[in-house]
């Protein structure tokens, strides 16, 4: 079910097309470097962590916790509705940490520690078509 | 201390107003460049380089340089947001060092309030690779600190009214400042009780919105010397630069760019934090000033709540007097960028210039500190080290 905070659709490129398509499959790609198995984020092909263009695909867990949060009490544009609303740094399981939404709970309900596990929220386009989806997370 | 003949700040200059509806953008640059060559005893005839950064309007300094009229024979459009005009001083006494101009003009102006751009945005950003990844969440300028701020509380039990208290300080200082948009002292309990912008921040956690710019010259050691004004060539000591980004999805939201930046600068100074009389600290919000404080050394990790809920940042007589114009917080914080006033405040008291009120005595040496771009993503910090010559 979605969140309900706004969605659009991004912009993708070479780069960022798989991971994107991957979304509406309720799943979220990382990034590997082939070379030194160092975990990439934000998703490019390139490594910079030794600097490799040889990076490959593979699933995230979705599973992460809390990094750090702040319950914004007043959006802008598309956001001003959706206010208070959660954004957040989420370190995934894999060690990256992500920008994102806590969602599915209360927004005085989150904290920096809590588990959490990845969530869709589908973007659909006008012919009804689930174009790509924004991965948000909520409580484990 | 550096005892090497260095380049030095012969000119400074703070547009008087906050609120110019009536003025171009170029036109706010025009004047703040005369300004400051006036207080050099300088003409734009003299200038021989120009800096200028992403609130120069059309093609930069390409566009700018036509517009003044200016012949220049080195020119430097770095952009790191706020901190770029430290980073120019910067560049601008290498260059001089280097033997490639003698009279360099950095110039700042926007005009956020009556027709400028928002807050942290810019005509580039949209096609930066990490958009896609960060735009979409509702982030905006506050927010984003405010993830800095609820690390930083996290780990070291920070509280909002030790923020609060770096507000305060700044809230005094301005109140001696004519020109300061936020001239009335406020409360640690007023600041707590003013509205919620982004958990943890509140609206008096933020810096103000204002129109305006500023303006240096900063002259080779042979310059300053002609100019024969001994008291107010300010020499530029020592500088540093860095940038803190992402790290690869790693972030680590306790610190500032000032961990490499700050002691980059001290060691091209040949000081130490303890030797520093003031400091300009740049303040787009409270929390920006407790991690930058802390990354430059003036207190150990962590501790900068304690730090500066004692009064530290009080001028005259606080253990670091900052921010005597009123900062960012309440005085001025031109085109959503600090760091040329953050210079500009610092000339003034190694000068002995500043508002009697809260002139630090026998200021010597000074800091300011430029924090441009994101501290929730990726910024550009710069140090500079003045002193007097």
């Amino acid at each position: 079910m979605s969140s309900g905070l706004p969605v659009r659709k991004v912009e993708v490129n070479a780069e960022t097309q798989e991971f994107w398509d991957a979304t509406t499959r309720q799943t979220l790609l990382l990034r590997r470097c082939d070379a030194c198995a160092a975990v990439i984020w934000y998703p490019r092909a390139f490594c910079p962590m030794c600097q490799s263009m040889e990076t490959s695909w593979f699933a995230s867990s979705g599973r992460g916790s809390v990094y750090s949060f702040s319950i914004t009490r007043k959006g802008s544009g598309a956001w001003a509705a959706a206010a208070p609303y959660v954004i957040a740094y989420v370190e995934l399981e894999e060690g990256p940490r992500v920008l994102t939404n806590i969602v599915g709970c209360a927004v005085d309900e989150v904290h920096v520690g809590m588990a959490v596990t990845v969530a869709f929220d589908p973007v659909i386009d006008e012919t009804g078509t689930e174009t790509m989806a924004m991965y948000r997370f909520g409580p484990a | 201390m550096n005892d090497r003949p260095t380049a030095a700040i012969a000119g400074a200059y703070e547009h008087p107003l906050r609120h110019i509806p009536d003025r171009t953008l170029p036109q706010i640059h025009a004047e703040v460049a005369v300004g400051a060559l006036e207080d050099a005893g300088l003409t734009i005839n003299d200038v021989d380089a120009y800096f200028c950064a992403g609130d120069a309007p059309g093609f930069g300094g390409l566009s700018m340089a036509d517009y003044l009229g200016l012949r220049v024979r080195y020119i430097d459009s770095t952009e790191t947001g706020g901190s770029a005009y430290l980073a120019h001083v910067g560049h601008a006494a290498a260059a001089i060092a280097q033997g490639k101009c003698h009279v360099a003009l950095i110039t700042l102006a926007g005009k956020p309030r009556t027709g400028g751009a928002a807050p942290g945005s810019s005509g580039a950003f949209g096609a930066a690779p990490e958009a896609a990844f960060e735009n979409n969440w509702g982030s905006n300028v506050p927010n984003m600190y405010a993830l800095a701020a609820r690390r930083h509380m996290y780990e070291f039990g920070t509280t909002s009214a030790q923020l609060a208290a770096i507000k305060v300080a700044a809230s005094k200082h301005a109140s001696h400042n004519p020109n300061a948009f936020l001239r009335d002292v406020v409360t640690i309990d007023e600041v707590l009780a003013s509205p919620m912008v982004a958990d943890p921040l509140h609206r008096l956690d933020c810096c103000v919105i204002t129109d305006g710019g500023g303006a240096l010259v900063v002259v080779s050691p042979d310059v300053a010397r002609a100019l024969n004004k001994p008291g107010r060539a300010v020499r530029v000591l020592g500088h540093g630069e860095a940038i803190k980004h992402t790290d690869n999805g790693r972030i680590d939201l306790t610190h500032t760019g000032a961990v490499w930046s700050g002691p980059r600068a001290f060691a091209e100074a040949g000081i130490t934090p303890k030797d520093i009389d003031y400091v300009s600290i740049y303040d787009s919000f409270t929390i920006t000033v407790l991690q930058t404080i802390e990354d430059l050394g003036f207190c150990e990790k962590g501790r900068g709540g304690a730090f500066v809920a004692s009064g530290a940042l009080e001028a005259p007589f606080g253990a670091l007097p900052f921010n005597t114009d009123g900062g960012g917080l309440c005085n001025n914080h031109p085109a959503n960028r600090g760091g040329m006033t953050k210079i500009i405040e610092a000339v003034r008291q190694v000068r002995g210039e500043a508002n009697a009120a809260v002139q630090v005595p026998n200021c010597e040496l000074a800091l300011a500190h430029g924090t441009g771009g994101n501290l929730g993503t990726r910024t550009g910090a710069a140090t500079l080290i003045l002193g007097r010559s």
